[in-house]
């Protein structure tokens, strides 16, 4: 055994580590953001231990609806990515295509690839759990465009920065929900948060969506302003993402990532 | 007279560096224009500029006397590129990447011009194949026949015949050679293969640090240098650096 290969492959991870910030935040991440989800979870069931008492489900269906934001937002950053791996990028680009028509193809290839996943997961709760998400009833058909429309905004985002500054960004794809989880007030209302994040989190559309889902579960009652409120929140957002993308593309045509995105 | 390709006094900087310098040409029809220069010389950047991948920081690229930074879209219907940097999906079966780029060009009877280019490219036996499965040699025959998807009137090719066997590589030479006379191409040709430019290329631009320090026919720009081939040409331009 050599003292000194074992230093070495040691050396060929320590260099590319300490020269990589995003891989240096991507250590520090995870457990911060695992820790402050959790930590506000466990917060709300000591302080409302009853507040889930006889309404089965509440929990099992907004991990369902968080999972649809997900799946739908990582559907659109991976077809994105897989353009980079294959390093076909480059060839996608002397295509005569418009961005708005890269754009729309993968808000739908994305739509597709996310029913993929989620129409299994609806189907077994059912006889696993005796739960059912369509018991949200019509408003769900809302909620789900609404996580479907902030999903891709978020993809928009990341797929943003994936243009400009290439595969170095693939991290943020992959860790961008989760920094949004605790804030998105999935498993808990908005109260359970400190004053200075209960205004951060109301300007996400997340809070609405899953209020009104808990909303309608728990006091079967439904709140058509949250629903509003998340959709005038989304429509702003999907705004930004759409400049953002653009403004991204014109960048990496200045600063020349559209030629070398896969290296 | 209206060149296909007309580029004129084209730059590109970057924050601290110039990779093009202010470089002139044009290419006429059924022309092969050969681009010679050492590994980083701008050969690619000045590629990427004419295909609109980059945006010039000076000048203009014509294309049928269009802008291409006006009419990029418009424009990319009538070019292509290939270089061995750049891949098609390797999961995809060669058959649907041709489609795919059909369809991305627009390509009417997209069927009939995979047929017809399959014949051509000797890619029917395994057209069916996954693409990530193929030889090199089979791929860069994949390659030039989704680079020829949409006829195109303007061809870029980096390097086309790089890490090909001899026998794979003369034929895509001599394809590329009776290509640009059946279609009255204008194709810009970047190569470290001397004799293969020697062989296509009508006229040869050499290129160092970003600029363009001498052109004209291989056999002018032996004789002019006082030199056995294009090679020894190549050597000594890198090693001294006249403008002109």
């Amino acid at each position: 055994m050599s003292f000194n290969r074992i230093y070495g492959l040691f050396l060929r991870h320590f260099f590319l580590i300490k020269s990589s910030l995003p891989r240096i935040l991507d250590l520090i991440y995870w457990p911060t953001i695992q820790i402050i989800l959790w930590g506000f979870i466990s917060l709300f069931f000591s302080t409302y231990s009853n507040y889930y008492n006889n309404t089965l489900g509440v929990i099992l269906t907004c991990a369902i609806l968080y999972d649809f934001l997900f799946r739908s937002s990582i559907s659109f950053n991976m077809l994105f990515l897989e353009e980079i791996w294959s390093r076909n990028f480059t060839n996608l680009f002397i295509a005569p295509m418009r961005i708005s028509e890269i754009i729309i193809s993968l808000v739908v290839t994305a739509l597709i690839r996310t029913l993929i996943g989620l129409v299994p997961a609806i189907l077994i709760t059912s006889p696993l759990f005796g739960i059912s998400i369509l018991n949200l009833g019509i408003p769900l058909l809302f909620l789900f465009l609404s996580l479907y429309i902030f999903g891709i905004t978020l993809g928009l985002f990341v797929s943003s920065g994936l243009l400009r500054y290439g595969p170095a960004f693939e991290n943020i794809a992959w860790s961008s929900l989760f920094l949004l989880a605790p804030l998105g007030c999935i498993y808990y209302p908005i109260e359970i948060l400190p004053d200075m994040l209960q205004t951060m989190a109301k300007a996400l559309p997340l809070v609405y969506i899953f209020e009104e889902a808990r909303s309608i579960l728990v006091n079967q009652s439904v709140d058509y302003s949250n629903i509003k409120n998340a959709f005038i929140l989304n429509i702003f957002y999907l705004f930004i993402g759409i400049i953002l993308f653009y403004y991204s593309f014109r960048q990496a045509r200045k600063k020349g990532s559209l030629i070398n995105i896969g290296e | 007279m209206q060149y296909p390709i007309d580029v004129k006094n084209l730059s590109k900087n970057y924050s601290n560096k110039a990779a093009v310098k202010n470089i002139n040409f044009k290419i006429n029809k059924n022309e092969i224009l050969g681009l010679l220069g050492p590994n980083g010389c701008g050969k690619t950047t000045t590629i990427a500029m004419m295909l609109g991948l980059l945006k010039p920081t000076n000048g203009i690229v014509l294309i049928d006397g269009e802008d291409i930074e006006k009419n990029r879209i418009k424009l990319l219907h009538k070019m292509n590129f290939i270089s061995p940097y750049i891949e098609l999906p390797k999961k995809l079966t060669v058959k649907e990447n041709l489609i795919v780029y059909g369809k991305l060009y627009g390509v009417k009877k997209v069927l009939l011009r995979i047929d017809y280019l399959s014949e051509k490219l000797r890619l029917t036996e395994f057209l069916n194949k996954k693409t990530g499965e193929l030889s090199s040699g089979q791929k860069n025959r994949v390659s030039l026949a989704k680079a020829l998807i949409n006829d195109p009137k303007i061809l870029f090719l980096d390097e086309p015949t790089a890490s090909l066997d001899p026998e794979t590589g003369d034929f895509v030479r001599t394809f590329i050679e009776k290509l640009s006379k059946e279609r009255e191409m204008s194709i810009l040709l970047a190569s470290h293969n001397m004799d293969e430019v020697k062989r296509l290329c009508k006229n040869v631009l050499m290129m160092k640090d970003g600029l363009l320090i001498d052109r004209g026919t291989p056999n002018e720009l032996i004789k002019k240098h006082g030199k056995i081939n294009l090679e020894e040409v190549f050597l000594k331009l890198n090693r001294t650096s006249n403008e002109f």
